[in-house]
């Protein structure tokens, strides 16, 4: 028998402050954490109520915020599932990768799309349609989701997959939520025979000799390259490559060979509280990177996948480093024909600004997935942290953004913090069926964030 | 040899933690609960976790007649039970049950009248085969009657009065009897009130099976309470009464 909460009905909500992950902005919030399915059903059948879902905050903007009404679906995580044959994983959609990886890397299965944290839900991973890094031969979450099941506004759960109702199924996979609130998924995984990735790592000299290496990728299944983007003039794009391939048994010796699946990953420290926002500037960033780029060592390594995956996990709470005023990431996405021009202004811009970022990321994309508001298309992606220093790195990045829209490239929402309105019509082309959609299945708004007030994605007011 | 054991309450914020940790140890559950379609879940989550047979049985607290057919059912799953953790119940505000009593009462017939029909029946149960182990959750309220909460306290000092009793009465037979008393716990019951200080239900589920394998008579979770009741349990009513209206103004 569960508890029963007498005098406490549905609505009953904390009021929170809460933030992204980039800590930036910070709203006010009334947030609801129903403790099972029937209890959200209940919450959604009360019209009073606007929501968005959240997840685990990963999302660095404002994605999951919405002061009318914020639903933390992350008690609704129970496995539900697996299909040895078909490898299908059904699962709730509050459960996070990390808890699943728990479960079924020791016997052998992995994600075979992984974003860059492992702390997400299996809903925020729909949410925002998440790539890793091997998009360039796997593509995204799209391309491991068999279906799901989608609690809509009215109340009603209706199953979604490319052949069931298919627009439902392309406008919430990278929908960032407005669709409704996506209680259970069927993910297949991907058979590993090692917790261990073969990676190789090299150097290159610029943003040519890079492009260069990331274009001779098709021996590797994933690649990730870290920038120093302080770097200026001919070192401009100065980079580490690390390439990867899952390790297979044969690749093993001694005590990882005896057991295959428990690769160690590792101290996992913490950061305890927001550090001042002095700690990050122009000489501690750099000086950070060069001891990164002087500590990697060209040639092959064999490496925890976990470690290889998630670089970032293993400090928990990294992003309080940022202190008080938190960072914007700012990820953007360039088709080929552009990516070179477009990445050297970029690059350029933040260098001429000295605006310090811990390395970048720089990613090649393979084709896209027909998700309406999916991100990754067929070119090349650069992410980078930015200290967070008020209105001036919101007019540099609102200046890019016009460069990048230009190019036909877009920026990424689940990083995105202040993209204007009219930029987003023209980077997501998809926007406006996204929109008949959302007017089909949810009329009286009653899934809305602040980002998508933001970005005109639904005219509430 | 992995353990077999009924959770009363699975579904429960506690409930679904200790179903979880016992299932990452292995233990081949029984999970019982009020609501059928939440426990299926919690059932199905646990054997893909634990890779052993979960079974799921519904039953209402309220009704005490039920209850010898119920555990029956329990105990006969995995050929008999090695431990049975009761982690249901309910609270109703203080000023709600001030208001209208009759949710309150409600609340007495599960906390108390339906855990003493349980706990006694697992006893009986577990006496007769001569091994195993009962946990229990009771909280720190059950120590001192507090204005903000006596009611509630009230129901959790008879279940930790019936568990004292009945560990001294398994206690020839070699039958711990644990009694877990949390403060606040992250759970429904607490979300929307904004507590500060509140533990997870994860560590809750950790303290108590902690407990349980040492054979602890009175668990505090987390730990510090220990401290902090033994200094609540020796304060005069004055002071308490002093703390209260100052508290409620």
């Amino acid at each position: 028998m569960s508890a029963r909460a007498h005098g406490a009905g549905v609505r009953a909500a904390r009021i929170e402050a809460l933030s992204g992950w980039g800590l930036h902005p910070v709203e006010t919030c009334r947030v609801h954490r129903p403790e099972s399915l029937e209890a959200l059903q209940e919450l959604v059948a009360d019209t009073g109520t606007r929501l968005i879902p959240r997840g685990l905050g990963r999302s660095y903007g404002d994605a999951a915020l919405n002061p009318e009404g914020v639903v933390l679906a992350r008690r609704l995580d129970a496995l539900l599932d697996f299909d040895a044959e078909t490898r299908l994983l059904r699962c709730q959609a509050g459960a996070s990768l990390a808890e699943i990886l728990e479960v079924f890397l020791p016997r052998g299965f992995c994600f075979p799309v992984t974003p860059g944290t492992r702390h997400i839900t299996v809903g925020g991973a729909i949410a925002a349609d998440v790539h890793g890094k091997n998009h360039h031969r796997s593509g995204s979450t799209a391309a491991s989701l068999e279906d799901f099941r989608l609690l809509l506004a009215s109340g009603e759960i209706v199953s979604c997959s490319r052949q069931q109702n298919p627009d439902l199924f392309w406008a919430t996979l990278g929908g960032m939520g407005l669709t409704g609130v996506v209680v259970e998924a069927r993910l297949r995984m991907r058979p590993v025979e090692t917790a261990y990735m073969q990676v190789e790592v090299c150097r290159a000299r610029d943003l040519d000799h890079l492009l260069a290496l990331s274009e001779a990728d098709a021996d590797y299944e994933y690649g990730v390259a870290w920038i120093d983007c302080l770097a200026r003039g001919r070192s401009l794009g100065r980079a580490v490559l690390l390439r990867a391939n899952h390790a297979t048994r044969a690749d093993l010796s001694g005590a990882a060979a005896a057991a295959p699946f428990r690769a160690p990953v590792g101290l996992r420290p913490r950061v305890p509280f927001r550090l001042p926002s002095f700690t990050l500037n122009a000489w501690s960033v750099r000086a950070f990177n060069e001891a990164y780029f002087r500590a990697q060592r060209e040639g092959s390594k064999l490496q925890a996948c976990e470690r290889y995956f998630y670089p970032l996990d293993r400090v928990a709470g990294w992003n309080l480093v940022y202190g008080r005023r938190g960072l914007l990431q700012y990820q953007v996405w360039l088709p080929f024909a552009t990516a070179r021009e477009g990445l050297v202004e970029l690059l350029e811009a933040f260098s001429d600004a000295r605006r310090a970022s811990f390395l970048a990321v720089l990613k090649s994309f393979g084709p896209a997935s027909d998700g309406l508001l999916s991100f990754p298309g067929p070119g090349i992606t650069l992410s980078l942290d930015l200290p967070h220093t008020g209105a001036d790195l919101v007019a540099l990045l609102q200046r890019l953004d016009r460069g990048v829209a230009r190019r036909g490239g877009r920026v990424y929402l689940a990083k995105d913090a202040c993209l204007e309105r009219e930029r987003f019509f023209e980077m997501y082309p998809g926007a406006a069926r996204f929109r008949d959609v959302k007017a089909k299945v949810d009329p009286e708004c009653r899934f809305v964030s602040s980002l998508a007030r933001r970005l005109g994605l639904v005219d509430a007011a | 040899m992995s353990e077999r054991v009924l959770v009363l309450g699975a579904t429960s914020g506690i409930g679904r933690a200790l179903v979880r940790a016992l299932a990452a140890d292995g233990a081949e559950l029984v999970v019982a609960g009020r609501d059928r379609a939440q426990l299926e879940r919690i059932a199905a989550d646990a054997a893909l976790r634990s890779g052993r047979p979960v079974a799921a049985e519904p039953y209402d607290a309220l009704c005490p007649e039920s209850h010898a057919a119920f555990l029956d059912a329990c105990f006969a799953h995995a050929d008999g039970l090695d431990g049975v953790v009761l982690c249901h119940g309910t609270m109703v505000e203080q000023k709600a049950a001030e208001r209208e009593l009759a949710p309150a009462l409600e609340m007495l017939d599960v906390n108390v009248r339906g855990s003493i029909s349980l706990l006694e029946g697992a006893a009986r149960r577990l006496e007769a085969a001569g091994s195993g182990w009962i946990a229990a959750l009771s909280s720190v309220a059950a120590e001192r009657g507090r204005r903000r909460n006596y009611l509630y306290g009230a129901s959790k000092a008879a279940l930790s009065v019936t568990l004292e009793g009945m560990r001294s009465r398994l206690a020839h037979a070699g039958i711990p009897v644990v009694d877990v008393r949390p403060g606040p716990v992250d759970t429904r019951l607490t979300w929307a009130r904004g507590l500060p200080a509140v533990a997870s239900p994860e560590r809750v589920a950790r303290d108590l099976l902690r407990g349980v394998r040492r054979g602890r008579a009175v668990v505090y979770s987390p730990w510090p309470w220990r401290l902090v009741m033994l200094g609540v349990r020796w304060l005069p009513a004055s002071l308490v009464e002093r703390f209260d209206a100052r508290a409620t103004r």
